[in-house]
């Protein structure tokens, strides 16, 4: 019975092994072995096509000092704060919507999730028609309401460009946030809800203390991935400013972009994006007590 | 877009609400939530199909065509590299999606069923894989691409976008096969049947849903890739539709509207054309990434 055992045991792991080895071999050599060669390339002044050599902090002594790089941290986290509270708010208002008792309810789901489906950088591009300086529909309407007596330069200037920004990527956010929550939403039963009522609680406090609570976990799921997608955007900046006028739209990730790629300096590019790992670990660390939280909810089996 | 008709047939309490409150709470702010979302759609088909004359008048009402031409088509598709940047997104996104697939499958099989030792560390692993942001990974990529002597070609965007790719399938697909009871693999492992043909016969056919999610989802997402196509890529011929679109059809201070979103509306139909088809596997493919 035993050696019979054992060689299942044996020919189950050998076989795990090799399940495992198309994944692992892709994963080891275009994510781990990236992941580690991007943290020691920022100790180095590597160039494209040339490899460094060593130069300890000075990349990242450099950055710290450098008025651009701390504009880039500061636009950052300004841009994710903004656009994740922005989202969240939002995204939960449309799912709480989408959770009423609605004719075509899944055609209006449908619909809208499709910012989200398409590239980005398309959709970037039709803001980018959209923020015209000269030709703006937005602007257009506002000057026939007479709101505006000229059309807005959306892109031309600093906060004007960062709220630009902000406005298109929780455009594209909205849906992920709200169909995720709606998703919970949906496991919430309904019997809570009747029983708030007949007890007299308003449709505020049923939203406050039945809602929020049940949903919490789920919340904290969602928005820690879309804290970590907002954080390491790159694509709607890329498309809809390059990181300027004047630097005033510059994440981390476009900023790490210009200075390894065009500009060459590919050490002082992946000292940048390591520097970008610490606020992602602490959304992860916040995704983890947000899972724990919910196995502890459902009784703690998982 | 049509209104939504009100029809109070509401289940649970929504009968308590009166007609009026209702377009106040509810229709008005949907509405409002929808023609926003949908706006930039409709922008992108209005210019696209819209004469130059009409886009450069401030005049007139910009919502609507006067004289609608496909001129702006014919140039994206005669006079750009259009056609080669779809084949090449076609190209890359397919083969990518079928690779990280099958790696994938057999990952998560091991990983959900086979339960070798260090499975749970495995399953671990792929799960921080999966919270990796390309935005960290792409310039040791490009050094790695480069001494692989892969720049500028597709293979090296069909061997970068797995990185994003089997993660997050793996992940979709074990908790697919987690719920097939393990009775009907011990059935056929009494029967004589191997890993294997369980693998084929028994836990493929009854994961196809998953299989369908993390497909159709790995198409996507390989399709709307954006920052390594645009670092691994150099020449014109060899860009995916979306770097395309944003590299090359804008000429100097000359933007050309028209093409600009008639190449958008023209990349984006694809993945709205196959989500149309699979909204439902779409919805459990991203609410199952989140919920597990």
């Amino acid at each position: 019975m035993k050696p019979l055992l054992h060689r299942l045991q044996n020919s189950r792991n050998a076989l795990g092994l090799a399940f495992m080895l198309p994944a692992a071999v892709l994963l080891l050599l275009f994510l781990t072995y990236p992941l580690g060669l991007g943290t020691w390339l920022g100790f180095t002044d590597a160039k494209i096509g040339r490899g460094g050599s060593w130069i300890g902090i000075e990349n990242f002594d450099f950055l710290v000092g450098d008025s651009v790089s701390q504009l880039a941290l500061f636009n950052t986290v300004f841009y994710t704060v903004v656009a994740s509270i922005a989202k969240f708010v939002l995204g939960l208002w449309l799912a709480v919507l989408l959770n009423k008792n609605l004719p075509f309810k899944s055609f209006f789901r449908a619909v809208v999730l499709l910012p989200w489906i398409v590239p980005t950088a398309l959709s970037a591009i039709a803001f980018w028609w959209i923020y015209d300086a000269q030709f703006s529909v937005v602007s257009w309407v506002l000057m026939k309401l007479g709101w505006i007596d000229r059309y807005v330069d959306f892109l031309g200037n600093p906060w004007n460009a960062r709220f630009s920004t902000i406005v298109a990527n929780v455009w594209r956010g909205v849906p992920f946030v709200a169909i995720s929550l709606l998703a919970g939403l949906q496991t919430i039963s309904p019997s809570y809800y009747e029983a708030s009522a007949i007890d007299g609680a308003t449709p505020w406090q049923q939203f406050r203390h039945v809602t929020l609570p049940l949903l919490s976990p789920i919340i904290a799921v969602v928005m820690t991935f879309s804290v970590l997608f907002t954080f390491t955007d790159f694509q709607l900046i890329y498309v809809l400013t390059r990181g300027g006028p004047l630097n005033s739209t510059h994440l981390m990730a476009t900023l790490a972009f210009q200075r390894a790629i065009p500009g060459g300096a590919l050490g002082e590019g992946a000292a940048l994006a390591t520097l970008m790992v610490p606020f992602l670990l602490a959304a992860i660390m916040f995704s983890y007590f947000g899972l724990q939280r919910r196995a502890w909810q459902q009784g703690g089996d998982k | 877009m049509k209104a939504p008709q009100d029809k109070p047939d509401g289940q649970g309490m929504d009968y308590l609400q009166t007609l009026p409150r209702r377009w106040v709470t509810v229709y008005i702010p949907l509405g409002i939530f929808v023609f926003v979302l949908l706006f930039p759609f409709y922008w992108m088909v209005v210019t696209s199909f819209k004469p130059n004359e009409e886009l450069l008048a401030r005049s007139g009402n910009p919502f609507w065509i006067i004289k609608p031409t496909f001129a702006h088509f014919h140039k994206l598709l005669f006079e750009t590299a259009y056609p080669e940047w779809l084949w090449n997104t076609v190209l890359v996104s397919v083969t990518s999606t079928i690779l990280s697939l099958v790696a994938s499958v057999l990952a998560a099989y091991a990983i959900e069923r086979l339960r070798f030792q260090g499975a749970k560390p495995a399953g671990a692993a792929i799960f921080l894989a999966y919270l990796v942001p390309p935005s960290i990974l792409f310039i040791p990529l490009a050094a790695i691409i480069f001494k692989l002597g892969l720049f500028d070609t597709r293979m090296a965007l069909i061997l970068s976008y797995p990185t994003f790719l089997i993660p997050f399938s793996t992940w979709l697909l074990m908790g697919y096969f987690r719920s097939i009871p393990y009775e009907l693999e011990e059935c056929a492992l009494i029967d004589g049947a191997s890993r294997w043909q369980i693998l084929i016969k028994i836990v493929l056919p009854l994961a196809v849903p998953g299989l369908i999610s993390a497909g159709i989802f790995a198409f996507t997402l390989s399709w709307n890739e954006f920052i390594y196509a645009l670092t691994f890529i150099s020449s014109s011929e060899m860009k995916t539709v979306p770097v395309g679109v944003v590299t090359e059809l804008v000429e100097g201070d000359v933007y050309h509207w028209g093409s600009l979103m008639a190449g958008a509306l023209l990349g984006s139909l694809p993945v709205a054309f196959i989500y149309s088809f699979f909204v439902e596997h779409y919805v459990s493919g991203m609410t199952g990434s989140v919920k597990e």
